[in-house]
């Protein structure tokens, strides 16, 4: 009984709820840079690396400049580094896209270790460099309940939800999003009519450099002010399996990135709840719940969200 | 140039890039590259002791790097061995620490037999997942992977913890330690090394001699042609994964029983990874393999040397990422080599 409760009273405080967002914005944000690439055609599992890449840039550059904005663009800046590989490897190269992306994410984890040192003085982790400060709109911020989940938040979470609109707009409102779409499923019929296949799924990877970089950001200077080493912590891949359960698609990629957050809020709350004493040597099992959440959505689901034709093909033109 | 010279040609110029590569980022952060390569073959050659202790980083590389490859010659990309070896030493070092009256003879056989046959089965719900579903098997690998992690870590700090400091389970039995080749100072060499050459042959034995070996050679290679030809994939997809997984379990038994002889921190400390770039490097030969694995086995231990004169050990980790995209990504190499070759 006492776990009941102690569930009820997980979802009925406003807390959880602010979590679920703060924790699904890294989701997100990097689910989009998913979309963004696997539509054009091109599988993209460097996000994990891209999104631990983009926290180190975000750190170093706030660290160097005080100021976090530099540093969130400059994260997207090396996220775009970084997808850029991966675009080159895999679209001029027709080199097999899982394994140059596992071999971005080994290099992301190389590089982000190895500067530790040189730049910081010390390996593991940094000391605080500053955060972004956290959003309050006045009038929101007054509404009971609904004021503590969006009322005063980080600016991150906003941002993402209006990067979702905009991509939900470019991707099926605009000539170009229909071009991208069309490299994804068929790209022998879009070169006959002219398209560029080849400049399309650039784009593509490009963007997801953008917002997995972004993602990155936020999981440093957005959320805690420091970098630890491999911080990312398996969330690139938790993306990929929101984009999955998401078909494809950017507004389907935030349902199930809130899925995910909700359940990491969820297994939050219920380790600091005060009913039910959670001892620390069973903290790991709840650690446990978004991974394997993102195995039974990723079985049950893969079969009937409608995949890319092309997902993943190199596209050669025929001489 | 024909094909035999060009599989061992293309991962031979990776390696060579990547440390080309690596010179540039040791002289960009203000280091000398020759003391840096000078004392990483000093820590890895250099001394009796080095060449032991490379040795026995080695072993579990070649079975990890043997895991991955047999997956790529079934179709299947196996990312999980990671898990596969914690899950396989974790429950074998759950059981092998009440073997002590048993006989050798039976305790170590049945060690191993637990280990591998728990990474069989928890590689097996992957391929499982992927022959049902269509699940892909990179993500649910990883997300397993995790999975064995946090419940490895819940283990040695929970159930199995004993004494204080770095998490750990109680020592295996003495009947259940593998016997100890050489003793070179304090450093133990056993007899893991032979297990991971038999296994190799095993892998040769097995995908080249079998009827097994075929099946799972021609799902990988072309499913539907396979289908066509009566072959079940989902059976053989499942075969392929569980065979991958048992090599990484046995990875997790060597290291159990001939190194730490208990389930220490985290075990794995990435091997299972490192058995990427070693498949990819030994373009999933088995005897490619093995020198593969002594290669990653000696940058990684003289990698702790090459630390000490200030070049950070994650410098193996960017090498290991530049040889794995170059591998991949092989139409650069190749098209490298056919330049040079016509410009002569």
């Amino acid at each position: 009984m006492r776990v009941l409760e102690a569930i009820f009273l997980v979802f009925i405080n406003p807390l959880f709820y602010k979590i679920t967002l703060t924790a699904a914005t890294p989701l997100i944000f990097a689910s989009l840079g998913g979309v963004y690439s696997e539509i054009t055609g091109v599988v993209n599992i460097a996000l994990e690396g891209i999104m631990l890449l983009g926290a180190f840039t975000s750190v170093v550059f706030t660290w160097l400049t005080g100021n976090v904005w530099i540093g969130v663009f400059m994260a997207v800046v090396s996220g775009v580094a970084l997808a850029w590989f991966h675009a080159w490897g895999s679209i001029k190269w027709a080199g097999n896209q899982v394994v140059l992306g596992t071999a971005l994410i080994l290099i992301a984890q190389g590089i982000t270790g190895f500067l530790m040192e040189p730049i910081f003085g010390k390996p593991g982790q940094t000391d605080f460099v500053g955060k972004v400060e956290e959003l309050r709109i006045p009038g929101l911020a007054d509404i009971p309940f609904l004021g503590k989940i969006i009322g005063e938040t980080s600016p991150f979470v906003y941002m993402a939800f209006a990067a979702v609109a905009f991509s939900w707009w470019l991707i099926y409102k605009t000539k170009l999003g229909l071009r991208m779409r069309s490299v994804g499923e068929n790209p022998e019929a879009a070169d006959t009519l002219g398209i560029n296949v080849y400049g399309i799924r650039y784009f593509g990877v490009l963007m997801s450099g953008v917002w997995a970089g972004l993602a990155g950001a936020y999981l440093s200077v957005g959320e805690v002010g420091h970098f630890r080493e491999l911080m990312s912590g398996g969330r690139g891949f938790i993306a990929l399996a929101a984009m999955i359960l998401g078909n494809y698609n950017p507004v389907g990629a935030m349902l199930a990135s809130l899925l995910f957050g909700a359940s990491s809020a969820f297994a939050n709350q219920m380790q600091s709840s005060s009913l039910i004493h959670v001892s620390a040597t069973v903290k790991p099992l709840f650690d446990m719940i978004p991974f394997i959440l993102t195995i039974i959505v990723v079985a049950g689901f893969v079969g009937k969200s409608h995949v890319p034709k092309a997902d993943g093909v190199p596209y050669e033109k025929e001489a | 140039m024909n094909k035999k010279v060009m599989a061992i040609l293309v991962p031979v110029v990776s390696v060579l890039i990547a440390l080309a590569i690596s010179t540039v980022i040791i002289l960009l952060i203000g280091k000398n590259p020759i003391d840096a390569y000078g004392a990483l073959i000093k820590g890895s050659f250099g001394s009796k002791q080095a060449i032991a202790d490379t040795v026995i980083k080695t072993t579990p590389l070649i079975l990890t790097g043997l895991a991955v490859g047999f997956g790529f010659r079934a179709g299947v990309f196996n990312i999980g061995a990671e898990g596969q070896m914690v899950m396989g030493a974790l429950i074998a070092a759950t059981f092998a620490s009440n073997f002590g009256s048993l006989p050798p003879l039976l305790a170590i056989p049945l060690t191993i037999l637990i280990a591998m046959s728990v990474g069989a089965g928890y590689a097996a719900i992957a391929g499982f997942l992927k022959a049902k579903t269509g699940a892909h098997e990179v993500v649910t690998t990883i997300m397993l992977n995790w999975i064995a992690t946090y419940f490895a870590s819940y283990m040695v700090t929970g159930p199995l913890k004993v004494g204080s400091g770095t998490p750990k389970s109680p020592e295996i039995s003495d009947s259940c330690q593998l016997p100890v080749l050489m003793k070179v100072g304090a450093i133990e060499m056993s007899a893991g090394i032979i297990i991971a050459i038999i296994a190799a042959i095993f892998m040769y034995i097995l995908l080249n001699k079998t009827t097994t070996g075929y099946e799972v050679k021609a799902v990988g290679f072309n499913p539907y042609a396979a289908e066509y030809g009566g072959i079940s994939v989902g059976k053989n997809i499942v075969l392929a994964m569980a065979i991958s997984g048992a090599l990484a379990g046995l990875a997790g038994a060597t290291e159990l029983m001939g190194v730490h002889h208990r389930f220490l921190g985290e075990l794995s400390g990435g091997k299972g990874f490192d058995g990427i770039s070693i498949a990819l490097i030994g373009q999933n030969n088995p005897i490619g393999i093995i020198f593969a694995a002594f290669l990653i086995g000696a940058l990684r231990t003289g990698s702790n040397e090459m630390q000490f004169i200030g070049v950070p050990k994650h410098m193996v980790m960017i090498i290991q990422g530049i040889v794995i995209f170059l591998v991949a990504a092989d139409r650069i190499v190749r098209t490298i080599m056919i330049r040079k070759r016509v410009e002569k």
